[in-house]
This record gives C-alpha cells, sequence and structure tokens, in this order.
C-alpha cells in the first residue's frame, strides 16, 4: 500500500464534517467552540498535508498552519472569557438564552 | 509507516466522532485531546516537527487546559446535556453528509493527478525557520509574525477587560 495524499485527506474530511454537526446539533456554547477547534484542526492539516506532498520546496501551508494555530488559541482564550461573562449573567451557557441585545 | 498511519487515522476519526456525539462536556473535552495529539503524529509524519511540537504545546497544552476549566466553572460534574430533537439533528447529519459528499467528490474526481509517494524535502531545521520567520525577503514571514505578536497582547488585554468583575 503506498499511502498517497488521499489518505491524509480522509481522516481530515471526516474531522471538519463532524465539527459542522456538532457546530449545528449542540446547544452548549463551550461544546460549540469544541466542535470549531475541530473544523480547525482539518483545515490546518490539510494545509500541511497539501504542502508537503505536492509544493515540497516551499514552506507555506505549514507557516499558514502555525500562524493559525496562533490565532486559534486567541480566539478561543477571548470566547471563553465571553462564555463566561455570559454565564455571570444567565447563569448557564445554553445558545438558546444569550438574547439580552434583541429588540 | 503504514501501521502508523493506520492507528493515527483510525484514532483521529473515531475520536472526532466521539467528541461531538458524546453527551458529558468533559468527555467531549477529552476527546478532543486525544484527536488533537493524532494531528500531532500526521504533523510529525509530515516531518514538520515544530509544527507537531507547537500543536502538542498549545493546544493540548493550553487550549484543552482552558476548555477543561471553563466546562468546570459552568457546568455541574456529571450533568449529562439533553437529548438532541431529531429535527435538529436530522439537519447536522444533513448537512455533515452534504459536505463530506461534495468535497470528497471533488477531492475523488480532480486529484489523480497530484496521487504519489511522499516526495523528499529538505529537513526544515529550527535555524531555517527562524530565517524564514524573521526575514523581510520573498518567503519570509516577517509581517505575520509581528501581527500576531499584536494580536496576541491585544487579545490578553480583551480577556482581562471582558473577563474582570464588574
Amino acid at each position: 500500500m503506498e499511502i498517497n495524499v488521499l489518505y491524509y485527506l480522509l481522516p481530515s474530511l471526516v474531522m471538519f464534517c463532524c465539527g459542522i454537526y456538532g457546530f449545528l446539533t449542540r446547544k452548549n456554547m463551550i461544546a460549540m467552540l469544541i466542535s470549531l477547534e475541530l473544523m480547525l484542526n482539518a483545515v490546518d492539516i490539510n494545509f500541511t498535508v497539501i504542502n508537503r506532498f505536492i509544493y515540497p520546496d516551499g514552506q507555506e501551508g505549514m507557516f499558514f498552519s502555525l500562524f493559525a494555530i496562533a490565532i486559534a488559541a486567541a480566539e478561543t482564550a477571548m470566547a471563553i472569557a465571553i462564555i463566561i461573562n455570559l454565564y455571570r449573567v444567565n447563569k448557564n451557557v445554553d445558545v438558546r438564552d444569550a438574547n439580552k441585545l434583541q429588540g | 509507516m503504514e501501521i502508523l498511519y493506520t492507528i493515527v487515522a483510525l484514532a483521529i476519526i473515531i475520536f472526532s466522532v466521539l467528541t461531538v456525539t458524546t453527551r458529558k462536556i468533559l468527555r467531549a473535552a477529552t476527546y478532543l485531546l486525544f484527536t488533537l495529539f493524532g494531528a500531532a503524529i500526521i504533523y510529525f509524519m509530515m516531518d514538520y516537527e515544530f509544527l507537531g511540537a507547537v500543536q502538542i504545546a498549545v493546544y493540548a497544552g493550553g487550549i484543552v487546559v482552558l476548555f477543561v476549566f471553563a466546562i468546570l466553572l459552568t457546568t455541574k460534574p456529571g450533568h449529562n446535556s439533553e437529548k438532541l430533537e431529531s429535527r435538529r439533528r436530522g439537519w447536522g447529519i444533513c448537512a455533515a453528509v452534504l459536505t463530506a459528499g461534495i468535497t470528497g467528490y471533488a477531492l475523488l474526481s480532480r486529484c489523480c493527478s497530484l496521487l504519489g509517494a511522499k516526495p523528499d524535502m529538505e529537513f526544515l531545521t529550527m535555524n531555517k525557520l527562524g530565517e524564514y520567520m524573521l526575514s523581510t525577503d520573498r518567503g519570509g514571514y516577517l509581517l505575520p509574525f509581528e501581527a500576531v505578536s499584536v494580536l496576541l497582547l491585544a487579545c490578553i488585554i480583551g480577556a482581562v477587560a471582558v473577563a474582570r468583575k464588574r
């Protein structure tokens, strides 16, 4: 068996679809954030694998993944700060209850 | 290599499915940790050692711990999330399967020219990586590097400002 680029893209595709499913079905905000992390990671794997297999001379995909990881960390920290702040107001972290700003 | 690949691919698939289907949120965070480790092993298999180390340090070491803290602060331990309504679950499965179908079709129909074993690559040493990061030439990444440092500073201040008690 020769492992080519498709073999690596398959698990990342499954990971991305799991992320979509979780993001659409969960109501707990932290669970939605976890699904978002799954999707981000699938995309990072794709960038790296395609960089390595198809353009091994450059390092663009690898650096893109590196910066994407840094930005995802910042985004998660901010999102968790917002969720904890919302928890003080609502006493739970359900997205359906986060409607205080609706007119 | 084949054996390692099979184990990692199966682990990623199984644990990412478990992450979104389990009803205990703390378990979802734990399964997410295993999925992230699988991704790190894929980076190591691609010969990007630094990226794999960053993945383990930032995601497994930082983000998952942050998730666990937030979960323990906001939910009672052992609490099950409520059962999904079948309509909502149907929409979710529909969207996921549709994405998988379209993307899989695009992959299989366009990718035949790209197949082949892993080509050789010059090993990316830390020296070279540092030069890439801090150079302004073609293929240098000084601007995104500095932008990320400003972003992280803004994020620290923002997180403190948002979460502080009034």
